[in-house]
C-alpha cells in the first residue's frame, strides 16, 4: 500500500527514500518533491502559533488521481511524506498516523547513533527493515 | 605462503589464495607444518616427517604421489606452507574418499581434518573422532607430537562430535586456511579459536608459529583452561595444551592488537605440538565453540573492555555519552557505517549513551569486524546488555551464521595481524589492549571455565540513560539566597559589579542579609528591611535581593545565582532589575521595583549600617522611596540610582526630598533595594545610559558612603516594591519615599555617622562598582538592541524569501 517513503531534511533535500519497487518510480519522486510545497504551506500556515501547538502529523496532502500523499513534520523540521496507494481505502487515517509515529521513532533512534551525522543520508539497517516491514505489511 | 590462503574461497583452484580452510584446520595444519618444519626453515621438504605425515596418512601411495603433484610439491621440491596445507587438505580429500582435485580443496565441505594415523594413540584416533570433522589425528605423529588430540579428547570429550563436525564444516566452508588467513579471512570459528585463546596458558610460548599463531591465538585462548602447561598438555591431559599451541600460533603474530590472545600463543612455545595437534585442538575447540555463542566475550576481553570502558568513564555503572564513545570507536579506522551499524546493534536502549554492557557488547563487534567477521544484522544474545555470558568453556562451536566472528574475534586479529598490520597500527589502542589479552591469557589459569559475567543493568530504561545535569532552581528561601549571596560575595569580590562582594566581608554579609532583605523586601518584604547592606554592589544586592526575594517568595526566579543579563528595558521594571541583578545580582524583581539600587547605585549603605539600618530603614523605607523619588527626578547627586527609580516611580512618591536624612538611611537600606530599584530603574532607564550612569556614580558614591553602613538594612520592601515595576508603583511610592530616603541618606552620608571611613571606602568601592556596572549595562544594552535589529531584519529578509520560494500555493 505504501508506495514509497521518504525522509527529508529541514534543507528539503531526502534522506532517505525508500519505496516499492514498481514501475514509474521517478514519478513518485517527483510527487514528494512537489509535495514538500504544500508541506512548507502548511507549516507555515500554522507556524505563527508555538511550535509547541502544531500538529506533527499533516495529513492528507493532497491526492491524486492513484495515491494520496501524506506528510508529517517534526519539530526540527524533518519531513516525512508517504506515497500510499489510492486503492487501499481501508488504510485509515490513524493506520498512516502510526506509521508516521513509528517513522519518528526510528528517525529518533538513528540520530541517538553518534555516527550518524544529521544531515547524512540513513544507511541503517535497522532502520530499513523497519521501514520495510512498515510498509510491507499494509501492502 | 601463509598468506597463501585467502579467505575467499571463490578460488578453488588457486593453490594458496583460494584455499580456505576451517579454523580447526588451520590450526591442525599449521600445528603440522609446524611439526614438520623442523628447521623452521617454513618450508618443507619431503624430508622424513612429511613423508612419515603422509605414511600416517594411510593413503596408498599414489595417492600420496598425487597429492604432493598437486600441491605442488613436486614441483617446488619442497612443501611450502601453503603446498603443505594443500597437501593436507588434500589428504583429508582423499581419506574422505573423494577425488582428489584442486577445486575439492575448496568445495568440499565438511571435510574432515586429514588423519595421519601413528596407530599408536587411541586418543589421536579419538581425537580424530572429536575433530569429527576435522578430527584428524594428528596425534598419530606417533607422539612427536603429543597428541593434542588426545587433549582435545580429553578436553572436548564433553565436545560432541557433532558440534565438532559441524564446526568442522563450518570451519572448512567458511574458515579459511589457519596459515594464510588467519589474517585474511575471518576464521569461521574465531570464536572458538578466540575462545581458546583466552587462555594463554603458558607453554605456548615456545611455539614458533608464526603464521597461524597469531590467528590461532586467539582460538587457543578460546580454549577453555587448557593453557596451562604446554607440554602436559600436549601429551594431551587436557585441553590446555590445545591452547597452548594456538597460543604459540598466536604467539608470533605480533600485531593483532585486538586479541591478546597471542600472548597465550606465546606461551605455547614450548610445547612441541605439532600444527596438526594445534589444529586438531583449534578444532575441537571450535567445534566446541560452536556450540557457544560465537558471540561470547571471553574473561580476558571482557576484562579489557571494562579496562577500556573506565578510561572513558570512571564509573562502572555510567555512561559514556555517545560523542565519547564515537570517538573512542573511530581510533578503530572502522568505516563510519560499520561503527553506526555496530553502535545501533550495541545500544540497546537507543539512549545515545553505552551502558558498560552495551560498550562491551559494542567494543566485542568492532572487535570481531575488525577480525573480519560480518556484523551480524541483530545482536547476538550473548553481547545482549542484560546479560553477558563469559562462559565459554564447552563449545566452540563456530558461529556459522553470519557470525563470521568468534566470540572472540579478539584472538582472530592477532594472528591476522601480519596479514592485516593495519589493523595493528591502525588500532594503536587495541595493540595495547592486546598486551592486555596477553596478560590476562597469561594470567588465566582457568580457560575453561569463563566467569559467568551477570550484569544485570537495565540498559533498557531510558532514564537511566540519559544524564543530564539537572538545573537546580534557586529556592526562594531566604537562607538559600543567604548562602547564595554568601557564596557569591565571597566569590565575586572580584567582581565589579557586585559591590556587595566587593564589600569587605563583613559588609558583605551584612549587604547580603541586608540585601537579600532588602530585596526581598523589595518584592514582598515590605516592611522587611533587613539590614542587609546595602551593598554597594548592586550585584550583591542583586543577589541578595534575588535571594531574598525568593525568600520572601517575591522573585523566586530573579534570585538565579547568575544575575540576568542586564535588560535595559527602562519601563520594565522587573527586566531591569534583572539587570541590575546582573550587576548587582540582584534579583530582577526587585530591579524592576527599579529602586532596585542600580548595583552601583545602591550605596553600600546596608552593611554598616545594618544595624541601624534596620530602622532605619523602616522609616527611610517610606520616607526613602518618596525621598528616593523626589531625589530622583533631580539626579540625586547622592543617589543616581535613586534618580532613576524616583524617575520611574517618583510620580508616585511624593516629594520626599525633605527626608534628605531620612532617605539617606533608608537609603542605605533602600540602597539594597535601591539598588536593584536603580538597577532597574537604570535599567528601565535603558536609553538613560548616561542617566544611569550618572545615577551609579552618583549612587555609588552615596552608596558608599552609605553602603558601608546602613546599606544593609535598607529596606527591603523597597527593593521588593523594585522588582516591578507596576507592582512597585503602588509600593514604589513607599520604595520610592525607601529609596529617596536611601538616596537621601546616601547623600547625606557623609552626614550619616556611620563608619565614616569605612562608608568611605565602601562608596568609593562602590561607585566604582556601579560605574563598571553602569558601562556593562549600558553596553549590553546597546548589543542587545543590535542584536534585534539584526534579528528583525533577518526575519524580514527570511519572509520575503519565503515568499519568493513559494512557487504557488498549492499543487
Amino acid at each position: 500500500l505504501v508506495l514509497l517513503s521518504v525522509i527529508c531534511c529541514p534543507q528539503n533535500y531526502p534522506l532517505y527514500i525508500r519505496s516499492v519497487p514498481t514501475e514509474n518510480e521517478l514519478k513518485f519522486h517527483y510527487t514528494v518533491h512537489t509535495s514538500l510545497d504544500v508541506v512548507d504551506e502548511k507549516i507555515s500556515a500554522m507556524g505563527k502559533a508555538l511550535v509547541d501547538q502544531r500538529e506533527l502529523y499533516l495529513g492528507l496532502l493532497y491526492p491524486t488521481e492513484d495515491y494520496k500523499v501524506y506528510g508529517y513534520v517534526t519539530n526540527s523540521k524533518v519531513k516525512f511524506v508517504m506515497v500510499v496507494d489510492s486503492s487501499n481505502t481501508a488504510l485509515r487515517d490513524n493506520e498512516i498516523r502510526s506509521m508516521f509515529r513509528k517513522l519518528h521513532n526510528s528517525y529518533t533512534d538513528i540520530m541517538c547513533n553518534p555516527f550518524y551525522n544529521p544531515g547524512d543520508r540513513i544507511h541503517s539497517r535497522a532502520f530499513d527493515n523497519m521501514v520495510n516491514s512498515m510498509m510491507m505489511q499494509v501492502c | 605462503m601463509r598468506g597463501g590462503g585467502s579467505s575467499s574461497s571463490a578460488e578453488p583452484g588457486c593453490k594458496m589464495e583460494g584455499l580456505t580452510l576451517s579454523e580447526a584446520e588451520q590450526r591442525y595444519y599449521c600445528d603440522l607444518f609446524s611439526y614438520c618444519d623442523t628447521e623452521s626453515t617454513k618450508k618443507v621438504a619431503s624430508n622424513g616427517r612429511v613423508l612419515e605425515l603422509f605414511r600416517a596418512a594411510q593413503l596408498p601411495n599414489d595417492v600420496v604421489m598425487q597429492i604432493m603433484e598437486l600441491c605442488g610439491a613436486t614441483r617446488l621440491g619442497y612443501f611450502g606452507r601453503s603446498q603443505f596445507y594443500i597437501a593436507l587438505k588434500l589428504v583429508a580429500v582423499a581419506q574422505s574418499g573423494l577425488p582428489l582435485r584442486v577445486e575439492s580443496l575448496n568445495t568440499v565441505k565438511d571435510l574432515p581434518l586429514p588423519r595421519f594415523v601413528v596407530s599408536k594413540n587411541e586418543q589421536e584416533s579419538r581425537h580424530t573422532a572429536l575433530y569429527s570433522s576435522d578430527a584428524d589425528n594428528p596425534a598419530s605423529y606417533s607422539g612427536v607430537i603429543p597428541p593434542p588430540p588426545g587433549r582435545i579428547q580429553v578436553k572436548k570429550g564433553s565436545v560432541s562430535h557433532d558440534a565438532v563436525q559441524q564446526r568442522t564444516s563450518t570451519d572448512q566452508q567458511e574458515s579459511t586456511s589457519p596459515v594464510v588467513s588467519p589474517q585474511q579471512s575471518p576464521p569461521t570459528s574465531p570464536h572458538t579459536w578466540r575462545k581458546h585463546n583466552r587462555h594463554p596458558s603458558g607453554g605456548n610460548n615456545e611455539r614458533p608459529l608464526a603464521g597461524p599463531g597469531p590467528f590461532w591465538a586467539p582460538f587457543s585462548e578460546a580454549q577453555p583452561g587448557s593453557s596451562t602447561s604446554s607440554d602436559p598438555i600436549w601429551s594431551g591431559h587436557s585441553p590446555p595444551p590445545h591452547q597452548e599451541n594456538w597460543v604459540s600460533f598466536a604467539d608470533t603474530p605480533p600485531t593483532s592488537a585486538i586479541l591478546a590472545m597471542h600472548p597465550a600463543s606465546v606461551q605455547d612455545q614450548t610445547t612441541v605440538r605439532t600444527v596438526a595437534s594445534a589444529a586438531t585442538t583449534n578444532e575441537i575447540r571450535r567445534q566446541s565453540s560452536s556450540y557457544d555463542d560465537p558471540w561470547k566475550i571471553t574473561d580476558e576481553q571482557r576484562q579489557y573492555y571494562v579496562n577500556q570502558f573506565k578510561t572513558i568513564q570512571p564509573d562502572l555503572n555510567g555512561f559514556i555519552p555517545g560523542s565519547a564513545a564515537k570517538e573512542f570507536f573511530t581510533k578503530s579506522k572502522l568505516p563510519i557505517l560499520e561503527l553506526s551499524h555496530i553502535w545501533e546493534l550495541s545500544d540497546f536502549d537507543k539512549d545515545g549513551a553505552l551502558t558498560l554492557d552495551e560498550f562491551c557488547a559494542a567494543f566485542h563487534l568492532v572487535v570481531a569486524r575488525k577480525n573480519g567477521y560480518d556484523l551480524p544484522e541483530k545482536l547476538p544474545e550473548s553481547l545482549m546488555p542484560k546479560l553477558i555470558d563469559l562462559e565459554d568453556s564447552t563449545e566452540v562451536g563456530e558461529q556459522t551464521g553470519e557470525v563470521g566472528y568468534s566470540s572472540s574475534p579478539a584472538e582472530a586479529p592477532p594472528s591476522k595481524s601480519p596479514s592485516m598490520p593495519s589493523l595493528n597500527q591502525t588500532w594503536p589502542e587495541l595493540n595495547q589492549s592486546s598486551e592486555q589479552w596477553e596478560t590476562f591469557s597469561e594470567r588465566s589459569s582457568s580457560s575453561q571455565t569463563l566467569t559467568q559475567f551477570d550484569s544485570n543493568i537495565a540498559p533498557a530504561d531510558p532514564d537511566t540513560a540519559i544524564v543530564h545535569p539537572v538545573p537546580i532552581r534557586m529556592t526562594p528561601s531566604k537562607i538559600h539566597m543567604q548562602e547564595m549571596e554568601l557564596k557569591r560575595t565571597g566569590s565575586d569580590h572580584a567582581n565589579p559589579t557586585s559591590p556587595l562582594l566587593v564589600k569587605p566581608p563583613d559588609l558583605s554579609e551584612e549587604n547580603k542579609m541586608s540585601s537579600s532583605v532588602k530585596f526581598t523586601a523589595g518584592n514582598t518584604v515590605n516592611g522587611y528591611s533587613s539590614s542587609d547592606s546595602y551593598a554597594s554592589d548592586p550585584e550583591q544586592i542583586g543577589s541578595t535581593v534575588t535571594r531574598q526575594r525568593s525568600h520572601s517568595g517575591t522573585s523566586p526566579d530573579n534570585t538565579a545565582p547568575p544575575p540576568p543579563p542586564p535588560r535595559p528595558h527602562p519601563s520594565h521594571s522587573r527586566s531591569s532589575s534583572l539587570d541590575m541583578n546582573r550587576s548587582f545580582s540582584v534579583t530582577p524583581g526587585q530591579q524592576q521595583a527599579g529602586v532596585v539600587a542600580y548595583p552601583p547605585a545602591v550605596p553600600p549603605r546596608p552593611q554598616p549600617s545594618q544595624g541601624a539600618g534596620p530602622h532605619v530603614h523602616r522609616p527611610v523605607d517610606a520616607e526613602g522611596l518618596i525621598a528616593h523619588t523626589s531625589t530622583s527626578p533631580q539626579q540625586i547627586p547622592e543617589q543616581p540610582n535613586f534618580a532613576d527609580f524616583s524617575q520611574f516611580e517618583a510620580f508616585a512618591v511624593s516629594g520626599v526630598n525633605k527626608e534628605e536624612e531620612d532617605e539617606i538611611e533608608m537609603h542605605s537600606e533602600v540602597l539594597q533595594v535601591e539598588k536593584a530599584t536603580d538597577s532597574a530603574s537604570s535599567l528601565r532607564v535603558a536609553k538613560a545610559d548616561g542617566r544611569v550612569e550618572d545615577k551609579a556614580p552618583a549612587n555609588v558614591p552615596t552608596s558608599a558612603g552609605k553602603g558601608t553602613t546602613p546599606l544593609a538594612p535598607p529596606p527591603k520592601p523597597i527593593r521588593r516594591r523594585l522588582k516591578s515595576e507596576d507592582e512597585l508603583r503602588p509600593e514604589a511610592e513607599e520604595h520610592t519615599q525607601k529609596t529617596g530616603v536611601i538616596a537621601a541618606v546616601l547623600a547625606s552620608q557623609p552626614s550619616i555617622p556611620r563608619s565614616v571611613g569605612k562608608d568611605k571606602k565602601a562608596i568609593q568601592a562602590s561607585i566604582r562598582r556601579n560605574k563598571e556596572t553602569n558601562t556593562v549595562l549600558a553596553r549590553l544594552n546597546s548589543e542587545l538592541q543590535q542584536q534585534l535589529k539584526d534579528v528583525l531584519e533577518e526575519r524580514i529578509s527570511l519572509e520575503v524569501q519565503l515568499e519568493q520560494l513559494r512557487p504557488f500555493s498549492h499543487l
